[in-house]
């Protein structure tokens, strides 16, 4: 790990400033960050912790909508969301406790990592990603691997989740990282159901209409029958092919639509 | 019933009181006084050729002490290899030589180029940036059967090839393996991958170098299997120090697996390095290091054919193994797909003819030695999956098969050049049927069945030669050291002992279990006695632990040790008691005078040995310390059949261990706690190999496999809970206390079996698939399942 400042505001607008500087990072739980710099394969001048602020952190519910701190870890919203169950569950099987204690929401969000579970959730959700600056809607957000629609410096402070009246997420491991090799989650809401899939595409995460719209109609696994994502532009490594993640998104699109239902 | 903590006890292990608490004492913990660090600077490319290496800024940068390459290591030794192989043709393996760091080319990522040796650690990496390097790429050799084709690019430029050796065994019997395959009823082919590991202890390597130069003495710290073997094979091929004057230290290791029995250049570098600058140097693995230096394990391609007359007797065998060496040669590499694989052929079977034919192979990866089984698992896979794939073809029960080719009588000479003294391999299937519940399969299949899933049942048996090993044999076969084992047992005046070891506990339990033999033997509570080892200025000259060999061949050298005190201890007691030495019995502690009521205690005689005031002493000596040197007459034949019943969900390929249970027998047993934990984690291993491990390189030599996000080591989740059974016992007849060895079993003997179960369980499906090759990854089962 080379050097670094360090700096632990407790304001949003305290961070937002420490973090005008070039070449300032903001930290979350650094779930990610931290390996990366202590591969030495990142080097910011500063880190900006968003642990210390009060107003980014906790989990309410209400008029139909879960708000979640972008500073909120994987474990508050685990135990504290139950007014979105699929949401709690997510997040607790997210890694393993130790980062289920320390990542944020807010951090896996910035960070958008193609395999990572929250943006799938988020989007399925049509949920609004709230930063200290606008509200972005999650359709405008996610704009592939590890790339968003955030401007330099500018800190997730928020998400609102739309609460559906069904949901679920279905997770297939990688073996070796446990992150998703394909994750859905579906959501069903009074206009219409959303699914978004995570790990497969090499666009990251995405919407599957044609799924969308076979289960807005009759929300049931046999809506599914027949329907299946291309091969063409899904990830192929060492833990599967293109047509395996292809195959998946069909698979566990009907399991969470069942166990949803 | 045995009593509480002698033979045949479940004794709690001592040593996990520190392990546990935090209070043990690893290499890492090592700290010296005026110590500095090394970071090595390791190559990223497979093969290239070094054409400058500008150390002039970096050796300027803030804290550096002094920069090495491979010219600092001109006229020093390089890394040894331990075993010489001759072919098939007579003609001795070539052998490259082995730079402490790269001199001309490297040859693997991870060959260390150059060593950065400052005040801190963070100093030293920062350094090592600064380090310019020119080096020419050259194509990568990866894939072994093109590295022996006509013009392949050569890993080592002064060799005739990238061949090591091409070895026949037994070569005299080609020709009769042959015509028996013509006269055959029935030949099964298979081809397979024994897929490449790396062992991941959870303690990585570490090494700290000391030189006193008061003295001229110098020690080094190391994670090892084997310290002595260290400071031989380094004092006297490296670095020229003799062992006089060089101390190897191997404290507290976490786990060795295999990968720490090898000299690696990392200990060289350390041990040179603090004389050069007079300054004590410590080198950490990263996990990340760790991947890419310590020597990974398997790695084989092997056809296997069976032969079987019109009655399905096995009347020949003969396999072909292409064994990958990596870029250099480990320290054992070259005798583990060759007298550690070749010789097991045989396996629990009767086949009067066997032919093993093995290429070793070098390529631009990393070194490739022995891992938990070395040579016998990848023996074990071949031959318990072709035996499994020629039931499906006879359409006859894989069990009934393997039992009507069973070994029956013993001592059985195979044709394999190996004697088993004993075993009873019905006797343990027998055990496994009834443990593993084989009555009750069809209704467990059935309720996978209800919940969409496939279950399948997977049988094998296993042999394995363990207590390595006889040093004349071993030496006629090309091992350049012996492999009997020491102990010196001390006795004090107030009677607890010290046993000095040369076998190394790293997860083992020899602190607890070898206490056990001796409280047997004298009488004694275990807590009288303390194990000593892992420090070559304390124990006699020993070989360290591996093959499981330590309480064979360790723990016999003990026995031997132990029965020279009880010999001058009766001497001492027949005069303390005034009677003819013939008449002294030892019971419960106690020497008494057989017929009589007359008895002194073993501390009054220990006691005596050391204020001998009343002591024979113009016949015996004072003191009671006796040392002895085993060297065992024959391997050890541990052998035994597991069963595994796994679950594949037919939607997305993925398997689940449902049940697994091993009936193994290894003699006779001292602690069964610590023998069904070896098991437990040999197992979990084999699963781990089985369903999630292997490293992959690309066709450039990158190592696709390089950290956890990539390589799926098994977890408590992926295993289940296992039934062991060891409670058939055939002792080994030629060590004094009957035992063969159990550290290894577990991960031989389970990778079949998970391969077998998942090949019946997508049969089942009616998928016509007699083969996977192992990690069965959910990718390549539902890849296999729709290529049906």
């Amino acid at each position: 790990m080379y050097n670094f400042e360090f700096e632990k505001p407790t304001t949003v607008a305290d961070a937002v400033a420490a973090l005008s500087s070039d070449e300032a990072q903001a930290l979350g739980g650094g779930q990610t960050l931290l390996p990366t710099m202590k591969q030495r394969l990142a080097m910011p001048e500063k880190l900006v912790s968003l642990s210390g602020i009060a107003e980014m952190k906790g989990v309410s519910a209400a008029a139909g909508t879960l708000t979640i701190g972008g500073g909120t870890t994987h474990k508050t919203v685990a135990d504290e969301a139950s007014a979105y169950p699929a949401l709690a569950a997510l997040a607790s099987n997210i890694g393993d406790p130790a980062v289920r204690n320390r990542g944020t929401i807010g951090g896996s969000l910035a960070n958008n990592d193609p395999s990572a579970c929250y943006p799938s959730a988020a989007l399925a959700s049509g949920a609004t990603i709230v930063t200290n600056a606008r509200e972005i809607a999650a359709d405008d957000y996610f704009q592939g691997m590890f790339t968003t629609a955030l401007d330099e410096g500018e800190i997730i402070t928020a998400v609102k989740f739309p609460i559906p009246e069904k949901a679920n997420y279905q997770k297939f491991e990688q073996p070796a990282s446990r992150f998703a090799l394909v994750g859905v989650y579906v959501a069903k809401y009074a206009d219409g159901v959303r699914v978004a899939v995570t790990g497969a595409s090499e666009e990251g995460v995405f919407r599957w209409s044609e799924a969308e719209a076979a289960l807005s109609s009759n929300f049931s696994a046999s809506a599914l029958e027949g329907l299946s994502v291309p091969a063409d532009g899904m990830i192929a490594d060492l833990h599967g092919t293109a047509a395996y993640r292809a195959h998946l998104v069909s698979v566990l699109t009907k399991r969470a639509v069942t166990a949803a239902a | 019933m045995p009593k509480d903590g002698g033979i045949g006890a479940s004794t709690k292990r001592r040593e996990d009181v520190r392990f546990l608490s935090g209070t043990g004492n690893y290499t890492d913990d090592i700290n010296l006084h005026n110590q500095t660090y090394v970071h090595f600077l390791r190559s990223d490319i497979a093969h290239g050729r070094i054409k400058n290496i500008d150390t002039s800024a970096a050796s300027a940068m803030p804290g550096v002490v002094r920069i090495f390459t491979g010219a600092d290591f001109e006229g020093v030794g390089g890394i040894p290899c331990g075993w010489e192989i001759t072919d098939r043709f007579g003609e001795k393996m070539q052998e490259p030589a082995h730079p402490v760091l790269a001199q001309g080319k490297v040859r693997h990522v991870g060959d260390p180029i150059c060593a950065v040796v400052a005040e801190t650690l963070e100093q030293a990496r920062d350094a090592a940036e600064a380090i310019e390097l020119d080096i020419e790429e050259l194509p990568a050799v990866v894939d072994m059967k093109k590295a022996l084709e006509e013009g392949a690019t050569k890993v080592h430029d002064d060799l005739t090839s990238n061949l090591c050796y091409d070895w026949g065994f037994v070569e005299e019997n080609k020709a009769a393996v042959e015509e028996a395959f013509q006269k055959a009823a029935h030949v099964t082919t298979l081809e397979l991958v024994n897929n490449r590991l790396i062992a991941n202890p959870m303690e990585p390597r570490v090494a700290v170098g000391d030189f006193n130069r008061g003295t001229g003495d110098h020690t080094l710290y190391t994670t090892s299997q084997n310290p002595h073997v260290i400071r031989l094979l380094m004092g006297a091929f490296v670095l020229g120090i003799p062992e006089h004057k060089l101390r190897v230290v191997a404290p507290d290791v976490g786990g060795g697996f295999g990968t720490k029995i090898f000299h690696y250049a990392e200990e060289a570098f350390c041990t040179f390095a603090a004389k050069a600058i007079n300054r004590p140097v410590k080198w950490t693995s990263t996990r990340s290091e760790a991947f890419m230096s310590d020597a990974h394990g398997r790695d084989h391609v092997s056809t296997i054919q069976l032969a079987l007359d019109a009655d399905n007797n096995f009347t020949a065998l003969r396999t072909d193994t292409y064994a990958n060496m990596g870029a250099y040669l480990s320290t054992f590499a070259p005798s583990v797909p060759t007298w550690l694989h070749g010789t097991l052929m045989a396996g629990n079977y009767k086949t009067p003819l066997v032919y093993v034919n093995v290429k070793a192979v070098f390529t631009n990866t990393v070194p490739v030695d022995a891992y938990r089984g070395a040579g016998r698992p990848e023996a074990t896979f071949q031959l318990e999956r072709v035996v499994d794939k020629a039931a499906l073809e006879l359409g006859v029960d894989p069990v009934a098969l393997r039992r009507q080719n069973f070994i029956t009588e013993f001592p059985y000479a195979t044709p394999v050049a190996v004697e088993y003294d004993t075993g009873d391999y019905h006797a343990t299937m027998d055990k496994l049927t009834q443990v593993a519940d084989f009555a009750g399969f069809e209704a467990r299949r059935a309720e996978s069945k209800a919940k969409g899933k496939l279950r399948g049942f997977g049988v094998n048996c296993y042999i394995e030669a363990c207590g390595i090993a006889p040093s004349n044999l071993v030496g006629q076969l090309g091992a350049r050291a012996g492999l009997y084992e020491s102990a010196t047992v001390r006795v004090n005046a107030t009677g607890g002992l010290v046993v000095m070891t040369g076998s190394h506990s790293h997860g083992q339990g020899h602190e607890t279990a070898f206490p056990q033999v001796i409280a047997d033997m004298i009488g004694i509570d275990a807590s009288m006695v303390e194990i000593e080892h892992g420090d070559t200025d304390k124990a006699p000259m020993g070989m360290g632990t591996y093959g499981s060999r330590s309480l064979a061949v360790g723990g016999s050298a003990m026995v031997r040790a132990t029965e020279k005190i009880i010999n001058k201890a009766k001497k001492i007691a027949a005069h303390l008691m005034e009677a003819s030495e013939g008449d002294i019995e030892l019971k419960d502690g106690q020497f008494s005078v057989a017929g009589t009521d007359k008895s002194v205690a073993w501390g009054d005689v220990t006691l005596a040995a050391y204020v001998p005031h009343n002591y024979p002493l113009e016949d015996i000596e004072p003191g009671l310390e006796e040392t002895a040197f085993y060297d065992p007459a024959n391997f050890t034949y541990p052998s035994g059949a597991y069963c595994c019943e796994v679950e594949v969900d037919p939607d997305t390929g993925k398997v689940t261990i449902e049940r697994f249970a091993a009936a193994d027998d290894f003699g006779n047993i001292v602690n069964p706690m610590i023998v069904s934990g070896q098991v437990h984690g040999g197992i979990a291993q084999g699963i781990g190999q089985a369903l999630l491990e292997g490293a992959a390189y690309d066709e450039n030599g990158q190592l696709l496999t390089g950290s956890y996000m990539d390589y799926a080591m098994p977890r408590a989740s992926d295993v289940p809970f296992y039934t062991v059974d060891h409670s058939c016992q055939t002792p080994c007849t030629h060590n004094p206390l009957g035992v063969k060895g159990c550290g290894e079993a577990g991960a031989i003997g389970s990778p079949p079996a998970v391969v077998n179960a998942v090949v019946d369980a997508l049969r089942s499906a009616g998928k016509d698939i007699t083969h996977i090759d192992m990690p069965l990854s959910p990718a390549r089962v539902w890849a296999a399942m729709n290529n049906a």
